[in-house]
């Protein structure tokens, strides 16, 4: 445990000096940045390119921007992109090799990553990164990529002050509130007559940044402050899901009949595995040039909604896509916890809202729950 | 954190000479690899390396050579796809690419003292192999050898003369079977398990390593654990679609098990549940 360090309070019009301290010391500021009407993640040069004064609105399949009616920096829960496209990039060049006699001679890529600060992280996301670190990094083989980028990888991360329609972290004990893993955390208060954030530390490295900004001792209102802002993301919560058993409920139920309705209803697009935080399934890709003389081997998001993705000879494992959702929500919810001692869901809610057809993790939990079919001895 | 380990001979192909390459059966090809530079080479039987054509990709590909040889690498490869066609028309002095080894092997250490029945179906003989060296050679070990092996034509089955040789050994018994076959065949036909009832196995004394189609393991196990044996002392090896072979890519999961790494062997018992659900 990380012995409790002292709360500050840090001015809005001061936020800039964050950035800017971060800039100097070397790091690519990425956060929140609004785009193609979303909350995208990408660089962030100013304050001025945080998605100020914008909101979302998310239910299963649906997802809008919003003006809001104050000039909130955080205030709007998770888009489409997740923090993984830095530490596990969507596409990878891992080696590249060249033709030589009746051989070949590899060469070796080196990732070399910028220093990232993330800013904006939410509780769920942090625990989303933190599970693909027991993916990339828990096990006998290290993946470069992963721990390269993960290495120096500062986190600011951000309490929710609200919650989607779609947001469930609270059942699955991820949030609202930000708990560990986080370099600096910030609560985004703003009331009549002020805008501010309370700002802690979480680590070494976050409390040399706090040092130099232009902070101010905290008041136990600041703090009554933030904390309610955390318990009005917990009431509304937008959904909630009885976890309690659902490793053994769910491994009881390969034969459910709900896995055969979803087959008529899953298009098997693979959306929710690309916007999902944890999924970390990957294809690889030899290629070569047309004389045959250069090759390469690179790495891309893979999804278990493919029929390519279990394809042995003969055919495809799982050809029925009622077999590849069962699979996957397994994979989340059951199976996730033997292979790595953590669910594989955090509960953002984005599988949710971007299911083209608004399929609901959590529904369909709730489905299998209350109509256990399979023989309960396993 | 578990002991990480930066395994670069895992991720990038080492180079490997062709030595010999020849045909066991219509479009079933061995071939015999030397390391280039010339290293020595190790692996447990039932592990697997990653096999990679230059430009054309990489498979996973079960070593079917004698474990005590260390000099070179066998393997037996039947041309299904497009990575193992390739592999099946290198020569003699050309190179492949390859990482590993990989997963887990035979529970031989376990099987010592014990009966072995060694029983597979088609190509998966070719894994099963390695076990069959390492039990003549360390005959002492184990109890009676037994292999039951069914293929779908007399024509395709492997490595003929070495199972007239084990055949003759006193501690050894050949069983053949195949699924359909011309007048001219003398032997067995039927599926594999037809054999285990007259094969004089001693179920509580055997331990019995399967390898072959999924729907075949899954009657062997039965038929086995009908005559009494444990699921635990039944192990089977899976096949899954892969690409890393180091636990990352997700794609060889089997319920919670990732065959590259948990596997490709499993006790019966591990993965029984699994067994009766179909498309896992």
């Amino acid at each position: 445990m990380t012995p409790p360090r002292p709360l500050y309070r840090l001015d809005r019009n001061d936020f800039g000096i964050l950035l800017n301290i971060l800039k100097e010391k070397g790091y690519l500021t990425v956060g929140p940045t609004r785009r193609d009407g979303a909350i995208l993640y990408g660089a962030l040069e100013s304050v001025d390119d945080l998605p100020i004064g914008w909101t979302d609105e998310q239910e299963a399949g649906t997802y809008r921007l919003k003006c809001r009616d104050d000039d909130a920096l955080f205030g709007y829960n998770v888009g489409p992109h997740s923090w993984k496209k830095y530490l596990f990039p969507s596409k990878t060049k891992l080696w590249s090799a060249t033709k030589k006699g009746s051989g070949f001679e590899i060469d070796r890529e080196t990732d070399t990553p910028p220093k990232y600060a993330f800013i904006g992280v939410r509780a769920c996301e942090l625990h989303a990164i933190q599970i693909q670190d027991k993916v990339f990094m828990g096990g006998t083989y290290q993946d470069p990529v992963h721990a390269g980028r993960r290495r120096d990888c500062l986190i600011i991360a951000v309490n929710c002050a609200q919650a989607a329609n779609t947001c469930f972290c609270t059942s699955m004990q991820t949030g609202p509130k930000v708990d560990n893993g986080y370099d600096i955390v910030l609560t985004e208060i703003i009331d009549k007559a002020r805008h501010y954030f309370v700002i802690e530390a979480g680590s070494d490295r976050g409390a040399a940044i706090v040092k130099k900004l232009p902070v101010s001792p905290v008041q136990q209102t600041d703090m009554d402050a933030a904390a309610a802002c955390v318990e009005n993301a917990e009431k509304q919560m937008g959904r909630k899901v009885d976890m309690t058993d659902i490793k053994d409920i769910l491994t009881r139920n390969y034969d459910n009949k709900r896995w055969a309705e979803l087959e008529k209803k899953c298009l098997a697009c693979g959306n929710c595995t690309m916007a999902c935080p944890t999924c970390f399934c990957s294809n690889v890709e030899d290629i070569t040039d047309l004389g045959a003389e250069h090759a390469e081997r690179w790495r891309s998001w893979g999804s278990c909604f493919t029929m390519d993705f279990s394809y042995i000879h003969g055919g495809s494992v799982r050809p029925s896509i009622g077999s590849r959702y069962r699979q996957w929500l397994m994979h989340k919810l059951a199976t996730w916890l033997d292979q790595f001692g953590t669910s594989g869901c955090v509960g953002c809610g984005r599988c949710i809202t971007w299911c083209p057809v608004g399929i609901d993790l959590t529904e369909e939990v709730k489905a299998i729950c209350d109509n256990e079919e399979g023989d309960p001895s396993g | 954190m578990s002991q990480a380990v930066h395994n670069e001979y895992l991720m990038y192909p080492a180079s490997f000479l062709v030595l010999e390459i020849w045909e066991e059966i219509s479009g079933c090809f061995t071939l015999t690899l030397q390391p280039d530079p010339v290293v020595t080479t190790s692996f447990a039987p039932g592990q697997f390396y990653m096999l990679y054509i230059f430009g054309h990709g990489e498979v996973p590909i079960s070593v079917s050579g004698d474990p005590v040889e260390t000099e070179t690498l066998t393997f037996t490869v039947l041309a299904v796809g497009s990575v193992t066609r390739k592999l099946c028309s290198v020569k003699a002095g050309d190179t492949v690419g390859l990482r590993g080894p990989f997963g887990n092997g035979w529970p031989l250490k376990l099987a010592k003292g014990h009966d072995v029945l060694v029983i597979a179906g088609g190509l998966g003989l070719a894994p099963l192999r390695p076990v069959i060296y390492h039990l003549i050679s360390h005959a002492s070990d184990y109890g009676k050898i037994t292999l039951i092996y069914g293929t779908r034509t007399p024509d395709m089955i492997l490595f003929q003369d070495e199972l007239a040789s084990w055949d003759e050994r006193d501690d050894m018994t050949v069983l053949l079977t195949v699924d359909s076959a011309g007048s001219d065949w003398y032997g067995h036909v039927g599926v594999v398990t037809e054999l285990i009832e007259n094969a004089g196995i001693d179920p509580v004394r055997t331990t019995t390593m399967a390898c072959g189609p999924e729907i075949m393991m899954r009657f062997t196990a039965y038929g086995l654990i009908d005559i009494g044996m444990a699921a635990s002392d039944i192990y089977v090896s899976m096949e899954r679609n892969m690409k890393c072979a180091l636990g990352h890519c997700g794609r060889c999961q089997y319920g919670p098990h990732f065959v590259c790494k948990d596997g490709p062997v499993f006790a019966f018992d591990q993965v029984e549940n699994l067994f009766r659900v179909r498309e896992v």
